[in-house]
């Protein structure tokens, strides 16, 4: 019965959608429609293909092979986010490599940014968020992940999402949000996938055996929470026509802008901060196989963060048309977030004293340090730079893009490959990875890529901001802007040097996972970390 | 190295007895340094929000005890260097355009403004270095060769009211007809005008050709360009006679400008630059080295 309902859900979905795309206004509307029909058509021949069968959901196993669908999509999608990344920041290097005159403008640095952002924010970052958020849930609650298939539907939903997402961008469909560029009905579509993740998580909490709530846990509750809560208020948004992709904002103005960095600066604050700290609260003690530092410093660092991280939004704002007094305190509550911030660093450090000695020998704990090392710098760094006065010479110059970077590429992205690292012989049930030599230069190609990024975007913010600002003695502007974009050229080369370093770690990563599933011996015991302790 | 490892052994706090997946929670103190720091930046929050503009009120907002706002400070630094340069920008206005150039203390001021506006408006087009870009249209400031005149007067008319733009009534205006696009010429006839065109400029052609052009050009080209081809400023039209080409000399090129004609604009400056400041960019121009 219930199979015959999703086939006719499927069938309806697949020819409303290719209505939508015959009368579509715009072509990412239109590509949008036909991906769906598609997407709609596969799952009903799936479906079809598979009627009547029986679908166990044993209680007594984990529910691992949503986690390693996650696995396999984390890593797919963070070798398109870097890459995509190397091939803007070589755009701006070299302008002819938008290639305009061939593409006309498909393949435009406007165009490939978000697509960037958004492959390494949402597609990499949220695979891997989601992922092993299904994981770690389940592992610390000592049940199987609740709803059944509901996990599936999230993995599945959620990579809709980013094919939709991508086609749009390429074809100009976007909101002009940053990080939140993708067009309204895509906008629906994650709200009904975030409530499904957010209903899986919170059902296997409920189920837990376990007395307590693991602090790894109360880091993704908050970020599932926070982030739905954003998403939604900043995607407020009154479509032009059913089938156009364009949308009007319900803000105007400077509350426009206010809702756009609240959700803006929250969406690093709980995505790539809380989510990730509940990443690292699981995986770091687990390679370490120490107990965590401080469970006072968990509770007082998780609630401090949360409170602050909330209020900080205004200081993308600095010196605009937002009131004084809202980008005061915006800067205000940033810098007392440093502290806050800080405790997940001294937490997960700390977990390793006592086990130091492992940084010699095992390449994925020196990746999860170099991991916490970036986090604590970015984290001292971002409050640093919401200072009015550090703002008025950082804002809007590559300061920025290189601050964001040794975040995400130091924090997001190491904390992330030490989970794969951990899951994958784990997940496909194999006595070891493939080879701790490749993660070794995986490591090695990240960390000097990473610093490379960081070190010359520091050089060009700070140089094109003190040329913005450089007056003579009667008050005059020295420089044309065209003169600061001429003196950044040899830094932006070395920039892309350095992304092009990281990326073929993830390469090395990749292969490395694959013959790590496709090689190794499998383990001897088989499923001994698959099943459910016994109550 | 070994004594101090031992000791660390013998202060193992107790854990707080929870176990999640053999995940253990070690029940030490928050590291007081931590504290201290968190407090320290809690009190300096709470005294710069008294000290400026801070929480929101029912009317309003506070204002903090220094009563400083950032529009206040940055309209006072931009008032300094108005108040400080009023003096001589007044003197500006009144000098005598074509004495500006010959007055040192004049020349001084105008040449740093005028830059520094150079920078900011007109160097999308002309190049932050004032050196056009070749081939599309946008002339070269630096060198001698001027299309409407090189002297202050014709520099700060260009200037002040634009080319060919409708936006100002007063906009120098001209227009090449499209010889080949509206019929005028026959395509041999073309053909013959550039070899023609190519050998005033002194560049290698087709001798027959360019003799049969000379009459297509005195009939057609002549009376803006010049029987010579030297061109004529009144008019905006360049001289072909010599290696200075605003959207080339090739072959090729001089065929499409024939045949489409070209009609290059400029916005009329006198609606976003104040009469001083059109003066300064015009001192600034003219003093780049072709100045007349």
């Amino acid at each position: 019965m219930w199979d015959y309902v999703k086939l006719v859900v499927y069938g309806v979905i697949a020819v409303l959608a290719a209505i939508g795309a015959n009368y579509a206004h715009d072509p990412a509307y239109m590509v949008n429609a036909l991906v769906v029909m598609l997407a709609a058509a596969i799952a009903f021949v799936y479906e079809l293909r598979h009627v009547g069968e029986v679908r166990v959901h044993p209680a007594n196993e984990y529910m691992d092979g949503v986690v390693r669908a996650g696995v396999i999509a984390t890593t797919f999608w963070g070798v398109v986010g870097f890459l995509v990344g190397v091939v803007i920041a070589f755009q701006l290097a070299f302008p002819s490599l938008n290639l305009g005159n061939v593409t006309d403008g498909v393949l435009n640095f406007g165009r490939l940014r978000p697509l960037h952002t958004s492959a390494v924010i949402f597609a990499f970052g949220g695979n891997g968020l989601i992922m092993s958020a299904f994981y770690v849930v389940q592992r610390t609650s000592g049940t199987r992940l609740w709803g059944g298939n509901l996990g599936w539907f999230v993995f599945w939903g959620w990579q809709l999402m980013i094919v939709l997402a991508a086609t749009s961008y390429v074809l100009g469909g976007t909101q002009s949000r940053e990080y939140a560029e993708t067009v309204w009905y895509i906008d629906w579509w994650i709200v009904v996938v975030w409530l499904a993740f957010l209903a899986a998580f919170v059902g296997t909490l409920v189920n837990r055996k376990e007395p307590h709530i693991y602090v790894a846990n109360w880091f993704y509750l908050s970020f599932i929470i926070t982030i739905a809560m954003l998403h939604v208020v900043n995607n407020l948004q009154v479509p032009v026509s059913i089938f156009s992709s364009q949308s009007v904002s319900v803000f105007s103005g400077v509350q426009d802008a206010m809702v756009q960095w609240w959700y803006g600066h929250n969406a690093v604050g709980f995505f790539l901060t809380a989510g990730f700290l509940g990443m690292m609260y699981y995986f770091v003690p687990k390679q370490a196989e120490r107990p965590v530092y401080s469970y006072k410093l968990s509770i007082i660092h998780f609630w401090a963060l949360i409170f602050l991280y909330i209020w900080a939004g205004p200081h993308h704002l600095h010196y605009t048309a937002l009131p004084e007094w809202a980008s005061t305190l915006g800067m205000v509550m940033s810098i007392i977030l440093w502290m806050p911030s800080w405790g997940g660093m001294i937490n997960g450090l700390m977990t390793l004293s006592g086990a130091w000695d492992k940084l010699r020998t095992d390449p994925i704990i020196r990746m999860m340090v170099i991991s916490i090392g970036f986090y604590g710098m970015s984290t001292f760094e971002g409050p640093m730079m919401s200072i009015k006065a550090v703002n008025s010479l950082s804002h809007y110059t590559d300061w920025t893009i290189g601050h964001v970077h040794s975040g995400a590429l130091g924090w997001n992205g190491m904390i992330t490959f030490g989970a794969l690292y951990f899951l994958t012989p784990r997940l496909w049930n194999r006595e070891s990875l493939y080879s701790l030599k490749l993660v070794s230069w995986h490591f090695w190609l990240a960390t000097i890529g990473i610093i490379l990024y960081a070190s010359s975007m520091w050089v060009t913010g700070i140089m094109e901001g003190l040329m913005w600002r450089e007056v003579d003695a009667n008050g005059f502007l020295v420089n044309a802007f065209a003169d600061t974009v001429a003196a950044k050229f040899p830094m932006y080369v070395v920039r892309g040097t350095g992304g092009l370093m990281y990326l073929a770690g993830g390469l090395i990563m990749t292969y490395n996972l694959w013959m790590t599933v496709r090689a190794q011996p499998a383990k001897a015991v088989v499923n001994a970390n698959n099943a459910v302790p016994a109550e | 190295m070994c004594a101090k490892q031992v000791k660390k052994v013998e202060r193992e706090v107790p854990t707080t007895g929870h176990t999640w997946d053999g995940i253990q929670e070690f029940d030490n103190p928050m590291p007081r340094w931590w504290v201290w720091v968190f407090y320290a930046c809690i009190v300096w929050g709470i005294g710069y929000t008294i000290a400026y503009p801070a929480w929101p009120l029912i009317n309003g907002h506070t204002q903090g005890i220094y009563g400083s706002t950032e529009r206040a400070n940055v309209e006072a630094d931009i008032k300094a260097f108005d108040d400080a340069n009023a003096p001589i920008k007044a003197k500006l206005v009144a000098a005598d355009l074509a004495s500006i150039p010959s007055n040192d203390e004049l020349k001084t001021f105008a040449v740093s403004a005028g830059a520094s506006i150079f920078k900011n408006n007109c160097a999308q087009c002309h190049g932050s270095g004032a050196a056009g870009v070749q081939g599309k249209g946008y002339p070269n400031l630096l060198d001698n060769d001027w299309l409407w005149g090189g002297d202050m007067e014709a520099i700060h008319t260009t200037i002040t009211h634009g080319i060919r733009n409708t936006t100002d009534p007063d906009a120098r205006l001209s227009e090449m007809p499209k010889f080949g696009a509206d019929g005028i010429l026959e395509k041999d006839q073309i053909n013959q005008v550039v070899e023609h065109v190519l050998a005033i400029s002194g560049q290698e052609h087709d001798a027959t050709l360019a003799a049969a052009g000379v009459t297509v050009f005195a009939e057609n080209c002549a009376a803006c360009h010049g029987p010579e081809g030297k061109g004529d400023r009144t008019l905006g039209a360049p001289n072909l006679t010599d290696a200075i080409w605003l959207y080339g000399g090739d072959r090729a090129t001089l065929t499409y400008t024939v045949t489409n004609a070209r009609y290059g604009v400029m916005p009329a400056w006198n609606t976003r630059l104040s009469e001083d400041e059109i003066r300064a960019v015009a001192t600034y121009v003219h003093s780049l080295g072709g100045g007349e």
